[in-house]
């Protein structure tokens, strides 16, 4: 057992979402669902994260932002994508600036699906990731960088 | 703070300062004409550098033949001396004359033959003779003559590389560089002689050269900027010099056998005879150091060539006029005068401190800092308890050192970065990091807590609380002490900043500015491990031997202190363990890819680069608004003391 | 006297107190939003996990910063509670800030950048007050030296309630609590996204947490010199000004560096300078 899943602090990002999964996610924070109960705090920095939270699929304009977050996490990180577009680029796959979900730039350890996702199912995956947290801290795992992330990106 | 009435020992040298004190004084002027002839480069680096050197190994040796404490006397018989500085100062004003008529500035002209006219007058009283004009020196005048000798020869040196430089890079401005060395020794000479002299009109000779030589080292260059700025000074400093002549006709007019013209006796002659005189004079030491109404001439100093600057803010010129405030402190603790100048100090001190927050110019900056210090100083010495006196010139010590440092690094930094702004010294750690260390020492030595500035300091916040109208100057202290934390700290972070493109332009610093800047900067840490040694030998004895009381730190505190000190210097150490660090990533841009340069893509597809400029809050701490306030208070206030004093004269 | 084994004390203590107290905070202000909160004793599974992340860095030099801020906070903290001079402490507390403003400056991040200027900016709206602070106190008991106030038996509060109700003011911009919490906050205001400490992570994250614990003892330790003849009614003291400062940060937005600094300056500094004019006047007419 270590400290890592008692404290892990998240970034969350939107990618290119239409704000319905942030929504939720931000919900996660209100009185009703409170998930500082479980030491979850909603960084807004990627170097103080652990849980790198993105809604949204990836398109040409935040293709490199969502690389460059990644890399800017300290490890052991993990990313969790919320929502059907993160997780596959969902109805917008197939738009012309749309490349797909999260996981054709980053490695990504839990997928939540849902349009929106509920703020059960998005703590129901956070948690999930804390237990994958864990392993990476045990087993040190290190983050290979994807290929364009590394310091200062590429343009 | 605890008291202090040790008996001082007797001491073997006494007298052999006899031919010291004259040496320092003549010396630096025989060296200052040799250099008027010298023709070449090479001759003028050897003669600048074995008098630099000469003036520092006899300024030091005076710390080994001063009495332990007092003061010792050196009556001069010669005669003709005084005579001779008569017609010198006659000959200065002619020059003056032609100098305002050249430039068509009346207003000096004016000045000029007012102040003549007004030394005529004091010649017709007839006063000399009765006196015998005398040196002297006593711990004080031995604190100046180091500051002089050593800081100020430093400078020299430093001058030499800076000149050849300042020349090429300004092909413009007309190589007069053997009037430019001749002048800053003869400012040495003069400020030997001020410090070391106890009679009043030779004290003025030396001021009026003080003022002549700053007036045209500050025009120098000699464009019209520099002509302007330089008769600006003039005029400011003239000014303190009619109030210093007119001090002089008082004492003729009161004592007409001129007893009261040496400071030694008009310092125990008791505030009835002397307050107008040492109101006068403190005056005159108002305008030389630049306090509130007058301090445009040295913000407006800085178009000289930076030692110049260096000179005039750390050893010389400005330390004049502390000196004698504190010289005639004891004449002006407990009375109303006394108090108003010391808030005028005050006041300038708060709103000098806080006008460098706006400021970028790393010269104006250091100038409104200078002008900040030297109004504590005041402020101290006009309320002049012992403590005070004692946090007085501590003050004066520690600001010289660490100011010229600064001084010489901004001046080496603009050389090889081609500007004076704090925003330009971005990265200088990585740019230059030797002189970016310095710089940062230098600055530490300005307001952090185990340096002498904040002792200082610190020990005047205790020292107010105990005296009349303390409260006033505690709160001035509290509140200026913290604006000088946000202006020293914004330009430390401007230069540790690690910016990402940084090229090494340390190279092509010559030995010699080396030598001098690493010196110094030596001095800043050496001073604050010494400074209780400088307390117990220098400071101490001083303010004993006037107001039979002194005031010193607790052993606790210095023992803390030297315990911070080591904590400070060992700290830059953990780099080593840390340098291993192999995880380095670009600093946070909001997730914006940047090259590592730091360019990244902006809205519309555009390049950009990330700048990053400091807060100068300039809608609170503008400079217009805050000297116009300052301006109005202290001119008030003085018109508030020339008042009182009238009616005390009349 | 100056005592070593409360520095000692204080050093090994303190920082179990200051995650409590951070605890505790969190938890009320989780009670006030209608939430329940994170564990008691979730600030130390946070600096623990801190410690448990892979260090990253912008630049090295970072480190000797962040490093020498902790020193510099410990030392200034122990030496108030061995009962060292109060003005000295304040000069070393300052120092340990300035290093902390120069950790944030070393890398080239806009973010750290404008929260190493604010963090400037509080400093000198704070620093006044607390130098007048302890000016009052030597007012009241002759002596700037901690181990002589808490002796002194006075009840510093009666002389210098003026003094204490800025101070607390000014306890607001230290704990970083709204509407003073410019530089870096725990909420999640994030324009500046974490301003000072926005490029520190992993265990130097967990290095200036720790710092800011010890911060915070000595800063009721403060508060407990204006009640020190009591230590009962000091500690209770402590806690309502601790729990005032709660409702004040759950009450207010953060403020501009304009309102913070002439609040600070001209209602905080008002008020203690006023009081100290009376208790100076007072002294100076009414001979004790």
């Amino acid at each position: 057992m270590t400290w890592l899943s008692k404290s892990p602090w998240i970034l969350h990002y939107d990618a290119s979402s239409c704000n319905g999964c942030d929504i939720e996610v931000l919900a996660c924070l209100s009185p009703l669902y409170d998930v500082e109960r479980f030491g979850i705090i909603n960084t807004g920095n990627p170097k103080h994260a652990d849980v790198l939270v993105i809604t949204g699929g990836i398109n040409e304009q935040n293709r490199e932002v969502v690389r460059n977050l990644y890399a800017q996490m300290p490890d052991p990180k993990v990313v969790v994508a919320v929502g059907i577009c993160a997780s596959s680029g969902g109805v917008f796959r197939e738009c012309y600036n749309v490349v797909g979900g999260i996981d054709c730039v980053i490695p990504v350890d839990v997928y939540v699906p849902g349009c929106a996702a509920r703020p059960e199912s998005i703590i129901d995956g956070i948690v999930k990731a804390l237990s994958i947290l864990e392993e990476k801290k045990k087993n040190g795992t290190q983050s290979s960088p994807a290929p364009g992330s590394g310091a200062g990106g590429a343009q | 703070m605890i008291n202090n009435d040790k008996k001082p020992d007797f001491h073997p040298f006494e007298g052999e300062s006899l031919i010291t004190l004259p040496f320092l004084i003549l010396f630096p002027a025989a060296i200052a004409l040799i250099l008027l002839l010298v023709p070449g480069d090479s001759w003028r680096r050897l003669v600048v550098q074995a008098g630099a050197l000469i003036i520092g190994i006899a300024s030091f040796y005076l710390l080994f033949i001063t009495p332990g404490a007092g003061q010792e006397f050196f009556p001069v018989t010669v005669e003709w001396v005084t005579t001779l500085m008569f017609i010198a100062e006659m000959i200065i004003a002619v020059f003056l004359i032609y100098l305002g008529i050249k430039h068509r500035k009346y207003l000096a002209i004016f000045l000029v033959v007012a102040q003549a006219a007004l030394l005529l007058f004091f010649e017709s009283t007839g006063s000399h003779g009765a006196h015998v004009p005398d040196l002297f020196i006593d711990q004080l005048s031995l604190i100046m003559a180091l500051i002089i000798g050593i800081i100020g020869s430093l400078i020299c040196v430093y001058a030499l590389g800076y000149m050849a430089t300042f020349h090429q890079q300004h092909p413009d401005v007309k190589d007069r560089r053997r009037t430019f060395f001749f002048l800053v020794f003869i400012f040495l000479s003069s400020m030997f002689g001020l410090v070391f002299s106890n009679y009043l009109p030779w004290v003025f000779f030396f001021w009026e050269l003080t003022t002549l030589c700053s007036f045209l080292l500050i025009g120098y260059s000699g464009t019209g900027e520099a002509i302007n700025n330089s008769f600006l000074a003039l005029n400011m400093n003239l000014l303190g010099g009619i109030a210093f002549a007119g001090a002089l006709i008082y004492l003729a007019i009161i004592s007409p056998g001129g007893n009261l013209l040496a400071i030694s006796t008009l310092i125990q002659s008791g505030h009835a005879v002397a307050l107008v005189p040492a109101v006068l004079i403190a005056f005159a030491g108002i305008t030389k150091s630049a306090l509130m109404p007058f301090s445009a001439w040295l913000v407006g100093a800085m178009v000289a060539p930076t030692p110049v600057s260096a000179l005039l803010h750390s050893s010389t010129m400005v330390k004049a006029g502390v000196y004698i405030i504190v010289r005639l402190s004891p004449v002006m603790t407990g009375t109303m005068e006394g108090l108003i100048i010391a808030l005028v100090g005050g006041f300038t001190f708060l709103l000098a401190s806080a006008i460098a927050i706006s400021q970028s110019n790393a010269k104006k900056v250091l100038a409104y800092s200078t002008i900040a210090n030297l109004g504590l100083i005041v402020a101290c010495a006009g309320v002049g308890t012992y403590k005070l006196v004692w946090a007085a010139i501590m003050l004066i010590i520690f600001h010289a050192i660490a100011k010229s440092l600064l001084f010489l690094c901004v001046g080496t930094v603009e050389h090889r970065i081609g500007s004076r702004d704090i925003e330009d010294m971005t990265g200088l750690i990585v740019r230059m990091p030797r002189i970016g260390v310095m710089m940062l020492v230098g600055i530490a030595g300005m307001f952090l807590a185990p340096f002498g500035m904040l002792i200082s300091k610190w020990a005047a916040i205790e020292a107010f609380i105990d005296a009349p109208f303390g409260l006033l100057f505690v709160a001035i202290l509290a509140f200026g002490g913290s604006i000088t934390v946000f202006f020293w700290s914004k330009w430390m972070g401007k230069i540790i900043s690690v910016c990402p493109v940084a090229e090494l332009v340390e190279n092509r610093i010559s030995r010699e500015k080396w030598i001098v800047l690493s010196l110094l900067t030596a001095m800043t840490v050496f001073v604050c491990l010494a400074f209780p040694v400088i307390s117990s030998h220098l400071v101490e004895p001083f303010v004993l031997s006037v107001y039979g009381q002194t005031a010193r730190l607790s052993q606790d505190n210095i023992i803390i202190m030297a315990m911070m000190l080591f904590l400070l210097m060992i700290m830059p150490f953990s780099l080593l363990w840390f340098r291993k660090e192999k995880n380095i990533v670009p600093p946070y841009m909001a997730g914006r890819p940047a090259t590592p340069d730091l360019h990244f893509l902006g809205s519309m597809g555009v390049q950009r680069q990330v700048g990053l400029a400091n807060y100068y809050l300039e809608d609170v701490f503008g400079e217009r608004r805050l000297f116009m306030a300052g301006t109005a208070l202290c001119f008030g206030l003085i018109l508030l003391m020339g008042t009182l004093t009238a009616g005390v004269a009349l | 006297m100056i005592s070593i084994t409360n520095a000692l004390l204080f050093i090994v203590a303190a920082p179990f107190i200051g995650g409590l107290v951070a605890g505790i905070d969190r938890k009320i202000t989780a009670r006030m939003q209608g939430r329940v909160g994170p564990p008691l004793l979730q600030p130390f599974a946070d600096v623990g996990k801190l410690f448990e992340k892979k260090q990253i860095v912008v630049t090295p030099s970072q480190h000797v910063y962040t490093l020498s801020y902790l020193v510099f906070i410990v030392a200034s903290g122990a030496l108030f509670f061995a009962g060292g001079d109060l003005l000295l402490v304040i000069f070393a507390f300052t120092l340990a800030h300035l290093f902390l403003v120069l950790g944030a400056y070393s890398s080239y991040s806009p973010y750290s950048f404008i929260g190493a200027e604010r963090e400037l900016i509080q400093i000198i709206a704070y620093e006044p007050m607390i130098i007048l602070a302890a000016v009052g106190m030597y007012m009241v008991t002759k002596s700037f030296f901690v181990w002589e106030i808490m002796g002194s038996g006075l009840p510093i509060i009666l002389y210098l309630p003026g003094v204490f109700l800025g101070f607390l003011m000014v306890l607001t911009i230290k704990l970083r609590k709204s509407p003073f919490d410019l530089s870096t906050s725990h909420h999640a205001h994030q324009e500046i996204v974490k301003g000072v400490t926005t490029d520190f992570s992993g265990p130097m994250l967990g290095r200036v947490e720790i710092a800011h614990w010890y911060e915070n003892v000595f800063l009721l330790g403060f508060i407990y010199l204006f009640f020190a003849w009591n230590p009962l009614i000091a500690i209770v003291a402590i806690i309502v000004a601790y729990l005032l400062e709660i409702l004040i940060d759950n009450t207010f937005s953060r403020g501009t560096w304009k309102f913070t600094l002439k609040s600070s300056w001209i209602i905080a500094g008002m008020m203690g300078l006023v009081n100290l004019g009376v208790l100076y006047y007072l002294s100076a007419v009414v001979p004790a």
